[in-house]
């Protein structure tokens, strides 16, 4: 029911909204729950387990019951707090965890079955028969959890991640984060004041009190105009801090556009819907308030029964009363408020019960003292509540029930990083353990704080305490003037009495449950959680989890301090995976890395596949080829009479300088370096510590004291960190310069028999046997562009790779096809690549896969014995020079059946086929069109001492068996007269 | 967490990789048993821990941190080379 | 039966009737006594499956498990639950799938419904270098007895049309399937182990930290506790995440670095993934429970820690990946996240064996394949403990492989850094 004129809403400003199909009206500056309590609407949604009716509890986002969907399509957003989802013009939501209706819900069937549904129900029962569980016991179950649903289809919406930085982070906006905000903000510290609701002023909007002399709302109005007109201050509303890290470090999510209606927002107006923050803070306050928390008793969770506090919130924030009779149960004096609040406003107050026998007296509403509620009644809507006294028990007609018992302090942040809460009996509460988190100064609500004026002083001092802990001194402001009405509580968790009292709403965990638990030994408050679920529901206990550990103490004959409390951890508020993950949809998961000749692959027909975070060639279809294998044939052929062009650049480049250069290469590969002439190449292979092999590739002496060293591909960055490593950590003496030039320079390789008459004629210089032998290298020039021309082979085919500066790498890649094409060449993909690489035996990460050594590469030989390397002391070690140790060989099909298969394994042709038999596994495939038949290379036990033996090759995936011959790894040209002509 | 480099200032540590305990470098020819040790042996203590990390996506400095690996407070940051690290000579 | 009586659907029903009033501890607590014949150092799964299988096996009674916290609060209590055999190197292989076969038989065999679900695991593979790696291990697994097949594109499209195959920057090209793994509830593991090993007499001892390893002339002779000294003729370490300085109590130094690993959960929402999933591009694994919490994790946190508690770089490097993979399931909100500490050895594969000491046992360096490896563990650590000999599904666990080189099992391959597996 709205009261006219109340509250902080636009009553000239309608706003249309509906609800489960239903169209109703609403204000601006409504919250969905205060316009569905403002029309009378309290059936909102259904609990977990039994599907109770449930209503609106809270008026933030703990809120525990009245979750929704909003949204449609893909756009469908499930698990929507109503109670901070804030109304816009057309706004559509629906209640979640019911069928067909909230109203008339059939699982609502499992309530009667409750007795059988306990606590750990589900561990005793469902074991016979063993099938069934998959079959028919898991599926009813999955079916019967989870709250909303997702759509199904992909999140097209926007999101975004920022970093900000700041000295001072003030979390919330209440009376304490206000005065820590202008006290810091006016000493010109930079400020970032984030306020997880809509508007700014914490529970200051939710009363009726003064302030400096002033109504309260205009006293915030008029600090947060202060603030917003001071440079160094940033307010955040809508900005909810998660996360507490390591060294200042907070997480915080800002719903940017979930209150715009989407033709508002999202990718029109190039809002996000939600943006997720990385704050790094110098200091912080926390200032995030309390919880108010219910009392259990019989029947606790129908709707109409909500906290004390929210009522309040609702009728001096929002002007909406949710009841027409509206009974207070509380154990505090706070809870008066609101009993005084609604009075003000005519709205009828039954009585206010207090568990207390020197409760407060009032002459504006009758006070039941020593009493407590012990049951209600209401299908949908809370009918009466039973009222417990001393003059015996009494019912009472009532359409909506305020409780409280008492205010949780919001600890959670001070317990991120692993600090506990310590437990005060007086203010029967948990109070955040002093210097939890380093940096951060708590106040107000948050400390223990509750009056306005205590909260107002703590916020000051707090942000003079902050920001003196990072060595900035602030004047103390002057405080303005406030109540500063003292905190009475007595405890009261649960009420006694029959039946079932809820503690977890949206879980459906009782009181009854939790002694169970106990009665189960799962005394340990981590037991009692985790065998009942309590505070598992997705407001993670803030509710629930204070009283559920005070009955468990009760059970198990603990104080609470001894019971303690579970972990509390990150988010504070649930945070969708598409904000933390912004960035990353479609193409934004990794960097994309393009070659210099992209674009004129994609023009010879180039197909594109992913190397790491390169594209690619894959092969180059021409008309006529409808396969791959068509393709690649052709440019293996191709290569082998003519000559092919392929762009290399993605290999790592790294040009290293210096007197001790060739003392660092002595020291990473295995072969001696120092020993390299000046204009040759050398191909080295190089260790891990651990004497397994990381990498390999050529090394070019370019000059006197200058070295360009090549890796895969795949180990670029590896290998950087390695030489960076070994020169500043191992060898810091070493007097060397290195730098990694991959993307300085677009590199070709240009092979095959025709590729000298290429680079010749295509180069300045005379390239003939003398200027380039095989394995030479020199500075050449091409159309005036200054490069590198590099005699070596990865095909075993006479082959060159030419580099030039790589803003030249597209012309000179259009150059080379241009010149290839009429010497009956042209470009090669990975797949020919591939292809000539395994017949001439040579290696890639498929062979060098991080658990092979140079003895089983066969590559002992290039181990120097004249020097020691890096990882050649463990590569010595017994288990590592075993002949039985898998090491490499070719293969070559015998026998009928002529596929081979990457990924097979390999046995003796009389073994039976299992793992006690394995001798191996195939690395490499290919068709050899050279040859005419498949090739392969293989990791095989004890390889090179079974030459010439038949073994049997199984790929059950592939549905291939078959015989194979053991061959030497280089198919092709063995003697290598080829690469050499 | 957030780590000082002596040469960038205080960064976000996405920015640095770690590499293990900060172990003096064993001379290369000194055997098996003492590169087991060093590679693969670990006092592993819950508390202050001097640790490698290199500043990778920054200036590519090698950082010796001692940290405490229970609280993850950073106590010390040295550039590696300064860190006495260094590998022995050989023996031969 | 012991002390809580058999567990059965009938029971449930008698109870529930009678206001469920029937139902007792399903453990005891009882007093430390002065000596046992075995003591267990760590009440986690590993440890209370390791009494279990001790007492049901080789006939052992006079057991005590000795737990720091409460028991299951380790690892078991807060993993991302997959169950699954699908190793390829030999001392994995054999293992785990006696592990699986263990599994499939363990909550009739505890009477205790731990929920373990065999909804099949996909390893999502993006290009031909980790199709040929999925095969070589598809192929491993059939070599070893176990199920496993190869989906290409379309064939898995069917079975997960949700994921995003086309426009993402590593586009899907098929996966591994498993389909006899799958999940299971973690917490009623550790407490099933824990019921079971009870009804056999083992005493499991909660808040109870070891303090020191008392050994006289190379023999184990006891422990020192909270609660005092407790002598034993053998004592058995199986307390991952704290290995390091358990053993050092011993004066033994490991091969084991702590990291922290994280793993995350979703608000509950109606079914939308039944199988685990995990991608090749992204070091992302993601299930659904069956209470509708998306359970995911991915990379560790990369650097030693005791925190269990987690950063937000891998945070968000796990939310990206799902971002990229699973677009269709992003509007789900992320609802807690923690930390476990790991023992990362430095080929990634774990420790089960003998020590230096006499009569000092060592069950450690689990990286993250700690939950799967729980009933086999126990297994396998209970033969080992009652014969002096390794089972035959756990030969290779040695702690020397580091030394001598032989039997490494590095499974991804990323050498003896103890924080890349």
């Amino acid at each position: 029911m709205r009261i006219a004129g109340k509250g902080l809403v636009s009553h000239n400003r309608t706003v249309n909204f509906s609800f489960n199909g239903k169209d109703y009206m609403g204000l601006e500056g409504d919250t969905l729950a205060s316009a569905l309590l403002a029309n009378d609407v309290h059936l909102v949604g259904r609990s977990f387990k039994y599907h109770r009716p449930r209503g609106i509890l809270t008026a933030g986002s703990e809120e525990p019951n009245a979750l929704v969907s909003t949204g449609k399509g893909a756009a469908r957003d499930p698990n929507i707090r109503a109670t901070q989802q804030e109304l816009f013009e057309g706004l559509a939501a629906q209640s979640q965890n019911c069928w067909p209706s909230v109203e008339r819900d059939v699982m609502a069937v499992n309530d009667l079955a409750a007795p059988f549904l306990g606590a750990g129900f589900y561990y005793k029962t469902f074991m016979w028969p063993a099938p069934l569980w998959e079959k028919l016991y898991e599926p009813i179950i999955r079916r019967a959890a989870g709250l909303g649903a997702l759509s199904g289809a992909a999140n097209k919406d926007p999101y975004e991640k920022a970093f900000a930085f700041c000295d001072l982070l003030v979390i919330g906006s209440g009376p304490a984060g206000l005065m820590a905000a202008l006290t810091a903000g006016r000493a010109g510290a930079d400020v970032i004041l984030a306020e997880d609701d809509s508007r700014m002023g914490g529970r200051l909007l939710a009363e009726v009190e003064e302030v400096d002399g002033k109504p309260v709302h205009v006293w915030v109005a008029e600090a947060l105009a202060e603030l917003e007109a001071m440079d160094n201050v940033r307010l955040m509303p809508r900005t909810a801090v998660t996360g507490v890290y390591d060294h200042g470090t907070y997480s915080a999510l800002e719903r940017v556009s979930h209150h715009l209606p989407p033709s508002q927002s999202l990718k029109t107006a190039h809002r996000p819907r939600e943006c997720f923050w990385r704050i790094a803070a110098k200091a912080s306050v926390l200032a995030a308030g309390a919880i108010e928390r219910p009392i259990a008793f019989r029947n606790n969770d129908r709707p109409g029964i909500m906290m004390a506090g929210a009522v309040r919130a609702y009728l001096n924030r929002w002007g909406v009363a949710p009841g027409e009779r509206i009974t207070v149960f509380a154990n505090n004096d706070d809870a008066h408020r609101t009993a005084r609040d609604l009075v003000a406003e005519g709205v009828h107050v039954t009585a206010v019960i207090d568990s207390r026998h020197d409760a407060p007296d009032s002459g504006e509403f009758p006070v039941i003292k020593g009493a407590m509620i012990c049951d209600s009644a209401g299908r949908h809507r809370l009918e009466s509540v039973t009222i417990r006294s001393v003059n015996g028990e009494e019912k009472l007609q009532t359409d909506c029930l305020a409780v409280s018992g008492g205010w949780n302090p919001s600890v959670h942040l001070t317990c991120h990083m692993g600090a506990r809460p310590e437990w005060n009996r007086e203010l029967a509460a948990f109070l955040p353990k002093p210097d939890a988190v380093p940096g951060m100064v708590v106040a107000g609500a948050a400390n223990g704080v509750f009056s306005t004026y205590g909260a107002l002083q703590d916020g000051a001092q707090a942000a003079i305490t902050a920001l003196a802990g990072i060595g900035t001194s602030v004047d103390a402001v002057p405080l303005p003037e406030a109540s500063d009405a003292p905190y009475r509580i007595s405890p009261l968790w649960a009420v006694p009495g029959k039946g079932r009292a809820w503690l977890d709403f949206q879980n459906d965990v009782t009181v009854k449950d939790v002694a169970q638990a106990a009665r189960e030994n799962f005394r340990s408050v981590e037991h009692m959680k985790r065998y009942t679920t309590q505070g598992m529901a997705t407001d993670q206990g803030k509710n629930s989890n204070v009283a559920a550990l005070a009955v468990l103490a009760d059970a198990t004959g603990r104080s609470i301090a001894e019971t303690g409390v579970t972990t509390f951890r990150p988010p504070f508020v649930p945070t969708s995976i598409a904000a933390m993950g912004a960035g990353a949809e479609d193409q934004g998961f990794m960097p994309q890395r393009y070659l210099t000749s992209h674009k004129a692959s994609l023009q010879r027909g180039a197909a594109n596949i992913e190397v790491g975070l390169w594209y690619r060639a894959s092969y180059f279809a021409k008309d006529g080829e409808s396969t791959w294998r068509q393709s690649c044939d052709r440019e293996v052929t191709m290569v082998r009479n003519a000559v092919g062009v392929c762009d290399v650049s993605t290999l790592g480049k790294i040009d290293i300088q210096g007197p001790d250069a060739a003392k660092l290469l002595d020291l990473v590969y295995t072969n001696l370096f120092s020993t390299l002439k000046l204009g040759r190449v050398r191909y080295g292979l190089m260790l891990r510590e651990d004497g397994f092999v990381m990498d390999d590739g050529t090394t070019a002496r370019l000059g006197e004291n200058h070295y360009v060293m090549t890796t895969t591909t795949a180990a670029a960055g590896q290998v950087m960190a390695h030489l960076e490593y070994l020169t500043q950590v191992v060898r810091p003496d070493f007097d060397v310069r290195f730098t990694s030039v991959t993307d300085q320079w677009a590199q070709f390789s240009v092979a095959g028999p025709k590729a000298r008459d290429l680079i010749d004629a295509l180069v300045d210089e005379d390239v003939n046997s003398e200027t380039f032998p095989f394995m030479a290298c020199g500075a050449i020039t091409v159309s005036g562009v200054a490069g590198r021309l590099f005699r070596i082979s990865f095909s075993g085919e006479h082959a060159y790779e030419i580099a030039v500066p790589a803003r030249y790498g597209e012309a000179l890649y259009r150059l080379l096809l241009e010149r290839a094409d009429p010497l009956g060449g042209g470009p090669y993909g990975m797949e020919a690549l591939n292809v000539l690489r395994i017949e001439k035996g040579f290696i890639t990460h498929s062979e060098i896969n991080g658990t092979v050594t140079a003895f089983d590469l066969g590559m002992q030989g290039l181990v120097s014995k004249k020097k020691s390397c890096w990882g050649k002391a463990l590569s010595e070690r017994d288990g590592l020079m075993d002949d039985d140790r898998m090491r490499l060989v070719g293969l070559k099909p015998v026998g009928a059946m002529q596929a081979l298969s990457a990924g097979a394994h390999l046995f003796d042709p009389d073994a039976t086929v299992e793992r006690v038999n394995d001798l191996g596994y195939v690395t490499s495939v290919g068709f050899s069109p050279t040859l005419g038949h498949m090739i392969g290379l293989a990791m095989l036990s004890g390889g090179p001492d079974r030459m010439g033996d038949t073994i049997r090759l199984v790929d059950h995936t592939r549905g291939i068996d078959t015989l194979c011959e053991v061959v030497n790894p280089v198919f092709f040209d063995p003697e290598g007269g080829r690469v050499r002509g | 967490m957030r780590i000082t480099c002596p040469l960038c200032g205080a960064r976000d540590h996405r920015e640095f990789t770690y590499k293990g305990a900060a172990l003096p470098v064993p001379a290369l020819d000194s055997g098996v048993a003492e590169w087991d040790a060093h590679v693969h042996l670990r006092e592993n203590p819950a508390g202050p821990h001097e640790e490698l990390w290199q500043h990778a996506m920054g200036c590519g400095a090698w950082l010796k941190v001692r940290r405490n690996t229970v609280s993850h407070e950073i106590l010390a940051v040295e550039l590696a080379q300064d860190a006495g690290l260094v590998i022995k000579e050989d023996r031969s | 039966m012991g002390f809580s009586g058999k567990f059965s659907g009938w029971r449930v029903l008698k109870e529930g009737l009678t206001g469920n009033k029937g139902w007792t501890a399903h453990w005891r607590d009882p007093e430390p006594k002065r000596e046992y014949d075995v003591v267990i150092v760590g009440g986690g799964g590993h440890g209370l499956a390791t009494a279990y299988y001790l007492a049901k096996e080789h006939g052992l009674r006079n057991i005590a498990v000795l737990e720091k916290g409460y028991i299951g609060g380790g690892n078991v209590g807060r993993n991302t639950t997959i169950v699954r055999a699908n190793y390829y190197l030999p001392g994995n292989s054999e293992f785990y799938s006696h592990s699986l076969k263990l599994w499939e038989g363990m909550e009739q065999d505890l009477n205790y419904n731990a929920m373990m679900s065999q909804r099949g695991i996909l390893n999502v593979f993006h290009n031909d270098g980790q199709r040929d790696a999925a095969v070589r291990r598809a192929n491993s697994i059939i070599n070893q007895g176990d199920d496993a097949e190869i989906l290409y594109r379309d064939q898995l499209k069917k079975l997960v049309p949700f994921l995003n195959y086309d426009n993402n920057r590593f586009p899907i090209m098929g996966a591994l399937l498993q389909r006899r793994a799958g999940t299971a509830r973690h917490d009623a593991v550790a407490w099933g182990f824990a019921r079971g090993a009870d009804q056999y007499g083992v005493d499991l001892i909660q808040n109870c930290e070891v303090t020191g390893i008392d050994v006289e002339g190379g023999k184990v002779t006891g422990v020192q506790t909270a609660r005092g000294p407790i002598k034993a003729k053998k004592v058995a370490l199986a307390a991952a995440g704290r290995s390091g300085q358990v053993a050092a109590m011993a004066g033994l130094t490991l091969p084991i670095e702590s990291h922290v690993l994280q793993a995350f959960v979703s608000e509950g929402l109606k079914p939308v993934i039944d199988h685990v999933i995990t991608f090749a591009a992204g070091h992302l694994y993601i299930s659904q429970s069956d209470k509708g919490g998306l359970v995911f994790g991915g990379n560790l946190d990369f650097y030693s820690s005791y925190a269990a508690r987690g950063n937000l770089p891998t945070q968000e490097h796990v939310m990206e990946a799902i971002t990229a993979m699973v677009p269709a399931v992003t509007k789900a909100r992320l609802l807690r996240s923690w930390g476990g500490i790991m023992d990362m050895t430095p080929d990634g594969s774990p420790i089960i064996d003998t020590t230096p000491i006499d009569g000092l046992y060592l069950n450690a360096g689990w990286c993250y394949g700690g939950f799967k490896a729980t009933p086999a563990s126990g297994d396998c650590f209970a033969h080992l403990i009652a014969t002096g000999r390794p089972h035959e599904a756990a030969t290779r666990f040695k702690l020397d492989r580091f030394r001598s080189g032989y039997g490494l099992m590095d499974e991804e391959g990323t050498g003896a850094q103890h924080n890349l597996h």
